[in-house]
This record gives structure tokens, C-alpha cells and sequence, in this order.
């Protein structure tokens, strides 16, 4: 086990550096460069090229990205030159946002996918288990934007029940934070559970055909007990991974909701900062949120481990 | 025995089923892609009315013989806009997907057929792509890069290549080691004649199946970015843009916002159902029954 | 056979496969008394695991079984699928053939011996662990207590073997049916598994079936042997009577594919030419009679039925039986 952690860890550092060469690599394309981004109007020759040595901007691009990574290093992801505002700042006052978005919605894929994975695998080939099959197919074809203005529609157009956009943190008001949250996290929700229900089913109809849920059927067990226990702790591990791999989805399906409901969070201040051209805030965001996704991806590969006994016990 | 009753069971189980419930549903999805690709072709010869002509005595109008579908908030004739934004979604949605198919499977090809570094190199750097949540890296990049059509099939080109240098590598690695290839290596043949003659068209069908699950993905990523105004520049308008104008008037008029929604809909799943078909047909697990 | 506990009467499985109904077990009789031990000897694919399957009604789902499958005065095929659950596990047990996959992989070992005493036993959890310590100690796993809170993969094949055991007795179960019990393990493991199942029999005084495709499994351990070919029981005997006088050739020519320690080193062991007969393409005469070395006009034309000869114990389904042959 931990000789697993070491490996992956270490795997963990060349991908790390890479991320940071990537976001420092795209950041660097920027046709026309940041000097005459900041100074706009007032931007002359000489303004330009004394800005441009201010911001080491006429150092060779290596040197410039050892400087860079070594302030970041040093926790020094730069300043908006817009708000003013440190990167690390303006990050963290909206991560908690994006984060209980996203654990929101997960946990509403979960709470659909994982129920009817379950029923329609226990009733596999049934007009049910047909007709859920379909509409999982069919809702991996709805667009996140999609279902959100359908949502939209329905719940705060229409129905007035729930409000379309704004948010209340948490700590202020909690039923007004959640008033808010649903229809964000429905919608990143519905478009969780047709994978994890497709995955999850799939798993659990070849868990059922195997030997050992004959024994647990010779042994006498209980329907229940041999579904829920003896097919589904297999397949748990599956859920573990389906939902690694949907970090990366939900990240991206974060931007568009916090946009579409205007919500604070990072993919808002990303979206924000595209549009005012606030590039020192998007390359520390980009760079952020590619680490924070690696080291989730990481932490997801880890969880597998401690809950696969074979793995934990190192017989992989 | 066991493993007679196992193989039974599964056999006689889905794949039959499956097949047939597809069928009606596979065949519609391909007229339905046929009917958006000829009208989007021939947009320019049908009797429409121009899409950026602006009527403003007629904003939001609905229904009538003059505009089919109505119009929208400036006036212009929404199923005029229909069909030009399908050129956009669908130019985008093709030929991105193109680039990740040319350089995704010729990566993947020679690094399943070559192994050794060549492959560590090629995996590892897609890792570093597949680092980056892909919206996330689109974004970013069309925000250095500047907003167009070419910029942006461009960006959505190049993260679809580490998914399909994947699907190319896992057919390869399986093909290399079956008999007609190591046939053909025992006669002398050459590494390029084995890649194109023996290989090639035996990983093309998986790769084309993959493609047109890689349109519906990129219809839905180009429509995502352009719904949050940041993928195609106005005055063009795609499926993504026109739904992300017609949500200012959803109190007003839902439909500016459900029309085209409604299509993206069914191009995607249109897309999905013929690439799930087709991938099931050529996944070598279900061939093998 | 009134007295019998369990009694296979008349059972015929059907498969539906694509390319046809496949009869798995055809026309199969069999009965067991307490405490008694069957063989059900046979090669692969003759049926001998589907009417395992059939007896605990495991088949798969799309499987049709008719017939009866009488255990302890009840038919099981028509039991509510309650009373059938109450049944397995607590007087009805089986150990299947490969204990790599008939044991959970992410449950404990405790967990799994565990559930099914508490299944059928009033016995609390402290109670249901002592239990299991001693159950496995008793199929001889050393440091039982330790191994409760084990996974299977961590044991070997023949350990996990014992566990299977071990979980098949938990509740002292009036029969075990163990399925191929030492096909997936070492040779050097087979005896000790063997043994220990004899061993368990004869102190729980519980009926036993066990199936294999090796007569030499059943030989020593077994009151009475059905010997079954292409879905069909085709010679029946107690086994003192048939290894003293076979008299079905499909039954010879499995005894001879025995290796043996008295023949030269280097002998070709005869192995029985050809494979058995589709069985989605039944035969209209004896199943065995292509491969059969006596076989004659008569064999491919009608089926031998199961039938008596000079003792009444003693049945089997040939015309042309290996003694009679000798007369003639």
C-alpha cells in the first residue's frame, strides 16, 4: 500500500510541472501581449516597452516561466490588475462555492443512478429496466445548458418556486444557500446520473452471473442482502472511478452553471475573467483548477486502493 | 459446466434484443442527420429569408407563412437562423473531431504497432492534456487566442485527440498480435505496409464509430461555449448562441431558446445512436459471440 | 426409494440457445438416502453441474426444468421461493467447483460464514463468530480466528476450499452437494479436500453427493455412482458392485482414461476417442454408440433405456453391456 501511494505520487510530480508548463505556454500565445492589454488607451512605444520590463516580459520565455513557477511556489499566484485582488484570494473566496455545487449535484446523480442502476440491474431486460436504459441514453445527449434553461423554465418561469439566479452563502443563511443551490446542482445532477447508472448497471448485471452469488443464493440469503451486499460492495469500487472520472465533466459543468445561475464561484470568475481580459486572474485559475483536478484524480486513485481489498493488501 | 452455462446465459440474453430495439431508432437517426446535413448544404439555394436581416416592427414573432418558425428578438427569421446555425454547429462538429481522428489515430496506431518509448512518450503526453478539464482548457485557450470559427474547431480538435490515440492503440495492441500480421511481418513485409495495408482498415471501422460519438461531444462542447458567448463570434450564430439569446427571452418567448434546443437535441442523440450502434457492432468482445 | 430424502424423479432441463433447445439433463432419476453418499460421474458438459443446478433450483432463468426434485417429503420445484431460501444453506448445501470465484471477493471471510449462520440459526453475532471459529477449525484452517477477518484472496485455493466447506456446514445441513469440489485445485490438495468432506460426512451423518469427471474420485467414497453421458444417467450402481463389473462400455472407457501407477511410464493413457454429441442435435439411438467401440446397428437406431440386469441395484442403458458381450 504504500509503496502504491510512493508510485503514485511520484507519478504525480511530472504531471504537476507539466500542468504548470501547459497553462504557462498558453498564457504566453496571447497575440499582442499583457503590456497593452493593461495600458489600453495609454499604450505608446515607450509605456509598452517600460511595462514590458516591469513585468520581465522582454526576459527569454524560460527564464520567464522559472520566475513565475518559482513565485508560485512561494504561494505567489500574482494580482488582478483589474480588481486588484491576489489570485489566491479570489480563489478562495469562491471555491467553497463551486465546491458544495459540485458535491451537490453528485450526490443528486448518486441518489438517482445508483437506486435505478440497482433496479433495473436486478430486473435486467425488463420493460423497466428497458425503459430506464433509454432515457439514459437519451439524457447523455442533453447538454448541461441544455436542461438548465429547461429548468429554468420550468421551476422559476413557470412555476415560481425557485429562483433563477443569485446566491446567499452558506454561513448566512443555510435555507436560502440550498433555495438557491437546487436548481445549479439539479442540473449538473442530471447530467451525472445517466453515467453512473449505465456504469453501475452494467457492473452489477456481470456481478449477478458470477459463482459466488449462486453461493450466497444456496446459501439461503435474502434477495436483499445478496443485491445489495454481495453485488453491489463489488461494484461499489466501479462508482468509486465513475465518479473520478466525472471531476473533469463536473468542473466544466460548473462553469456553465455558475454562468447560466449566477453563482460565484471559480468557473464565474473564470468566465469573468475571459471577458475582462483579466489574464493574470485566468492563468491562475486555469493553473488551479488543473492541479485541483490532478490531485483529486489522485486522491479518487488512492480511495479505489483503500477500498479494494485485493489493491490495499498489495496483490494488484 | 459452468463455464457452458455462463456463455449460454449471456448469449441468449441482450445482444439480440438490443439489436432489434436499435434498429427503427438507428435508421431514423440517420434520416434525421441526413435531412440537417442536406438543408445545411443547401441552405443558400432554398427559398429563405436571410438570417441577419433584422424586421424590427416583427421582433418575437410567432408562426406564420412568411416566418415559419417566427422570429426572434432583432427580428430575424429563426428558422433562416436554424439552419445557418446548423452549418456552424455541424462545420464545427465535424471537422474538429477530424483533427482528433488524423492525429489521435495516427499516434495511437504507431504507439500500439511500435510500443517501447515511442509509446511512454505519446501516453504520457496525452496524460498531460487529459490533466486539464476540457471545457476548462477550451475556454482558456480561445481566450488567448482570440474567438473564431477556425480557433475554436482548432482548440476542440486537439482535445479530442488523446481519446482517440486511445481507441487507435487499444485496437492495434490487439491486432498486432493476431496471425495475419505477424503473417505478413514473416513475409517481410515492410512497417509502413503492415500500418497501412493490415492494420489500417481493420482500425478504422472502431475509429469511425468513435468519431461520430466525437461529433455529438464536440456539437455539445462548440454549443456549450457558445451559449456562454465565448465560442463562435456574432454576427454568426450557432445552435449554442441562438439558445443563449433566446434564454434572455424565456418569460417572453421560451421557444426562441427551445427551437433550437430541440435540435441540438436530436443531432446529438442522432449522432450518439448511429456511433453507439456502430461501436457496438465493431467492439471485437461482442463480435466474438 | 420412498425412504429417500432426496429423489430426482423424471427431472429434464431445457436451455434455449441460439442455435436451438439444448436438453441438458434428460430424463434423469436419482435418489439419495440420509447420511447415504452419490457420485455423479461424468465428462464435461454431460449435464452433471445442470442437475446440480436443477436439485438446488439454480438454474439460469431462461432454463425450463420438469420433472420433480423431491428433498424430505417436499418438491422443491414448486416451493415458494421463501421456503425454498429457508431450505438452502440450512438443510441444503453446496460447495461448487472453483473456490477463486464461489467466495465474495470484498467480503471477509467472517462476513461470509457469519451471514448465513445468522441466516438460519438463532444465534447472535458473539455466538455465530464462536461458531465459525470452530467450523473452521474443524475443516482444519489453522489460526481460525484470525482468518475471520480475512478476504479470500488471501488464502490459497485449497484453504478457501476448506472456507467454502466450512460455510456449506455451518448449518448442519441434512445434504451437501459438492459440485467438481477438487477439479480447480492441486492434485496434492485433492486427497486432503476429499478426505475432509468424508470425514465431515460420516461424523454430521449428513447425505453427500458429489459430482466429478473422475471415477477415481467416487471410487472409495461413495455408496452408490450414476454414471451420466450427453444428459443421461446411463449406468447406476452401488459402487462395490460397479467397479467389481461395469457393465456400461462409456463406463469402462472412463475408468480407463484413469491414469495409473501400475502401467509402464510413458504408456499413452487411452483417452476416449471422439467428443460427446451436440446436445442441441440429440441422437436418435445411444448417445455414446459414435464413440462407442462395440456398437452396433441396433445402437444407432434406438436408444437403449435404464434397465436391470442381475441385481436390482444394478442399472444401466446398453444393449450390448460389457459381460453379455463376453457370453456372447
Amino acid at each position: 500500500m504504500l509503496f502504491f501511494v510512493a508510485r503514485r505520487l511520484l507519478y504525480l510530480v511530472p504531471v504537476l510541472i507539466a500542468v504548470s508548463v501547459l497553462t504557462f505556454v498558453i498564457a504566453s500565445l496571447l497575440p499582442g501581449d499583457l503590456a497593452y492589454v493593461i495600458l489600453g488607451d495609454q499604450a505608446t512605444p515607450e509605456n509598452v516597452a517600460a511595462l514590458r520590463h516591469d513585468l520581465g516580459l522582454d526576459q527569454p520565455i524560460w527564464l520567464r516561466y522559472l520566475g513565475w513557477l518559482w513565485h508560485i511556489v512561494q504561494g505567489d499566484f500574482g494580482r488582478s490588475f483589474r480588481t486588484g485582488q491576489t489570485v489566491l484570494q479570489a480563489v478562495s473566496e469562491r471555491v467553497p462555492i463551486s465546491f458544495e455545487l459540485m458535491i451537490l449535484a453528485e450526490l443528486i446523480g448518486l441518489a438517482i443512478g445508483v437506486p435505478l442502476a440497482i433496479a433495473c440491474a436486478a430486473k435486467a431486460g425488463s420493460a423497466f429496466d428497458r425503459l430506464m436504459t433509454g432515457s439514459a441514453f437519451g439524457m447523455l445527449s442533453v447538454p448541461t445548458f441544455l436542461s438548465a434553461i429547461l429548468l429554468i423554465y420550468l421551476f422559476a418561469v413557470e412555476l415560481r418556486w425557485l429562483p433563477a439566479t443569485g446566491y446567499v452563502p452558506f454561513t448566512e443563511d443555510p435555507l436560502a444557500n440550498l433555495r438557491f443551490m437546487v436548481l445549479p446542482a439539479l442540473t449538473l445532477g442530471l447530467a451525472e446520473w445517466p453515467g453512473i447508472m449505465r456504469v453501475l448497471r452494467s457492473d452489477m448485471i456481470a456481478a449477478l452471473q458470477e459463482d459466488y452469488i449462486a453461493l450466497a443464493k444456496a446459501k439461503g440469503l435474502k434477495p436483499s442482502r445478496i443485491l445489495f451486499v454481495h453485488a453491489l460492495k463489488p461494484s461499489s469500487l466501479t462508482l468509486v472511478t465513475i465518479t473520478g472520472i466525472n471531476i473533469g465533466r463536473l468542473i466544466g459543468g460548473a462553469v456553465i452553471v455558475e454562468t447560466i445561475f449566477a453563482l460565484p464561484g471559480i468557473g464565474r470568475l473564470l468566465v469573468g475573467a475571459i471577458l475582462t481580459r483579466d489574464l493574470i486572474i485566468l492563468q491562475g485559475v486555469v493553473l488551479l483548477v488543473g492541479a485541483g483536478f490532478v490531485i483529486m484524480n489522485f486522491i479518487v486513485d488512492l480511495l479505489y486502493a483503500l477500498l479494494d481489498p485485493r489493491i490495499r493488501h498489495g496483490h494488484a | 459446466m459452468a463455464t457452458l452455462e455462463l456463455s449460454l446465459d449471456e448469449s441468449s440474453a441482450a445482444p439480440a434484443r438490443r439489436k432489434r430495439r436499435i434498429g427503427t431508432l438507428f435508421w431514423l437517426a440517420v434520416g434525421w442527420t441526413v435531412v440537417v446535413f442536406a438543408v445545411a448544404i443547401l441552405a443558400d439555394l432554398l427559398p429563405l429569408p436571410s438570417p441577419t436581416d433584422m424586421d424590427m416592427l416583427e421582433r418575437r414573432g410567432t408562426f406564420s407563412a412568411e416566418h415559419w418558425l417566427g422570429t426572434d428578438g432583432l427580428g430575424r427569421d429563426e428558422l433562416s437562423r436554424l439552419i445557418y446555425g446548423a452549418r456552424i454547429s455541424l462545420i464545427v462538429g465535424l471537422c474538429a473531431p477530424m483533427i482528433g481522428v488524423t492525429i489521435g489515430g495516427a499516434l495511437g496506431m504507431l504507439a500500439g504497432y511500435f510500443r517501447g518509448r515511442f509509446e511512454s512518450i505519446v501516453v504520457g503526453s496525452m496524460d498531460v492534456l487529459l490533466a486539464f478539464p476540457p471545457l476548462i482548457l477550451a475556454l482558456a485557450v480561445t481566450a488567448y487566442l482570440g474567438q473564431s470559427i477556425f480557433n475554436l474547431t482548432c482548440i476542440l480538435g486537439v482535445l479530442g485527440i488523446p481519446a482517440f490515440m486511445r481507441v487507435a492503440r487499444a485496437a492495434t495492441l490487439t491486432l498486432a498480435r493476431r496471425e495475419f500480421v505477424i503473417a505478413a511481418q514473416a513475409l517481410g513485409a515492410t512497417h509502413t505496409r503492415i500500418l497501412l495495408r493490415e492494420l489500417l482498415p481493420n482500425v478504422l471501422l472502431p475509429l469511425l464509430a468513435f468519431f461520430l460519438l466525437g461529433v455529438a461531444v464536440t456539437i455539445v462542447v462548440e454549443g456549450s461555449l457558445s451559449f456562454l458567448g465565448l465560442g463562435v463570434p456574432p454576427p454568426i450564430s450557432s445552435w449554442g448562441s441562438m439558445i443563449g439569446e433566446g434564454r434572455e427571452s424565456l418569460d417572453v418567448a421560451p421557444r426562441l431558446a427551445f427551437i433550437p434546443a430541440a435540435a441540438m437535441f436530436l443531432t446529438v442523440l442522432a449522432f450518439n445512436l448511429i456511433g453507439d450502434t456502430m461501436r457496438a457492432l465493431t467492439d471485437p468482445r461482442q463480435g466474438a459471440l | 426409494m420412498s425412504s429417500a430424502l432426496l429423489s430426482v424423479e423424471n427431472a429434464v432441463v431445457d436451455l434455449p440457445t441460439p442455435r436451438g433447445n439444448l436438453r441438458a439433463v434428460d430424463h434423469v432419476d436419482l435418489a439419495v438416502g440420509a447420511g447415504r453418499t452419490l457420485g455423479i460421474v461424468g465428462e464435461s458438459g454431460c449435464g452433471k453441474t445442470m442437475l446440480s443446478r436443477a436439485i438446488l433450483q439454480l438454474l439460469p432463468k431462461k432454463a425450463k426444468l420438469s420433472g420433480r426434485v423431491m428433498f424430505d417429503g417436499q418438491d422443491l420445484t414448486r416451493l415458494p421461493a421463501e421456503k425454498l431460501r429457508k431450505l438452502r444453506g440450512r438443510s441444503l448445501a453446496v460447495v461448487f467447483q472453483d473456490p477463486m470465484t464461489s467466495l465474495n471477493p470484498v467480503l471477509t471471510i467472517g462476513t461470509q460464514l457469519i451471514e448465513t449462520i445468522q441466516e438460519h440459526l438463532e444465534l447472535d453475532l458473539a455466538q455465530a463468530r464462536q461458531r465459525s471459529i470452530e467450523l473452521l477449525a474443524a475443516v482444519g484452517i489453522p489460526a481460525p480466528e484470525q482468518r475471520l477477518a480475512q478476504y479470500p484472496h488471501q488464502l490459497s485455493g485449497g484453504m478457501r476450499q476448506r472456507v467454502a466447506i466450512a460455510v456449506a456446514l455451518s448449518c448442519e445441513p441434512q445434504l451437501l452437494i459438492a459440485d467438481e469440489p477438487t477439479t480447480a485445485l492441486d492434485v496434492t490438495i485433492q486427497a486432503q479436500i476429499l478426505d475432509l468432506l468424508a470425514r465431515e460426512q460420516q461424523r454430521r451423518h449428513m447425505a453427500m453427493i458429489i459430482i466429478t469427471h473422475d471415477l477415481g474420485v467416487v471410487a472409495g467414497r461413495t455408496d452408490e455412482v450414476a454414471v451420466m453421458y450427453a444428459g443421461r444417467v446411463v449406468e447406476r450402481a452401488p459402487t462395490p458392485a460397479l467397479f467389481k463389473q461395469m457393465r456400461m462400455p462409456y463406463t469402462e472407457a472412463l475408468l480407463a482414461a484413469l491414469p495409473k501407477l501400475d502401467v509402464a511410464p510413458h504408456t499413452p493413457l487411452p483417452a476416449i476417442s471422439g467428443r460427446p454429441p451436440d446436445p442441441t442435435r440429440p441422437l436418435k439411438g445411444c448417445s455414446f454408440s459414435p464413440r462407442c467401440r462395440y456398437s452396433a446397428e441396433r445402437c444407432g437406431t434406438e436408444k437403449p433405456q435404464l434397465s436391470t440386469a442381475e441385481t436390482p441395484e444394478h442399472l444401466y442403458a446398453c444393449f450390448h453391456p460389457i459381460a453379455a458381450r463376453v457370453g456372447a
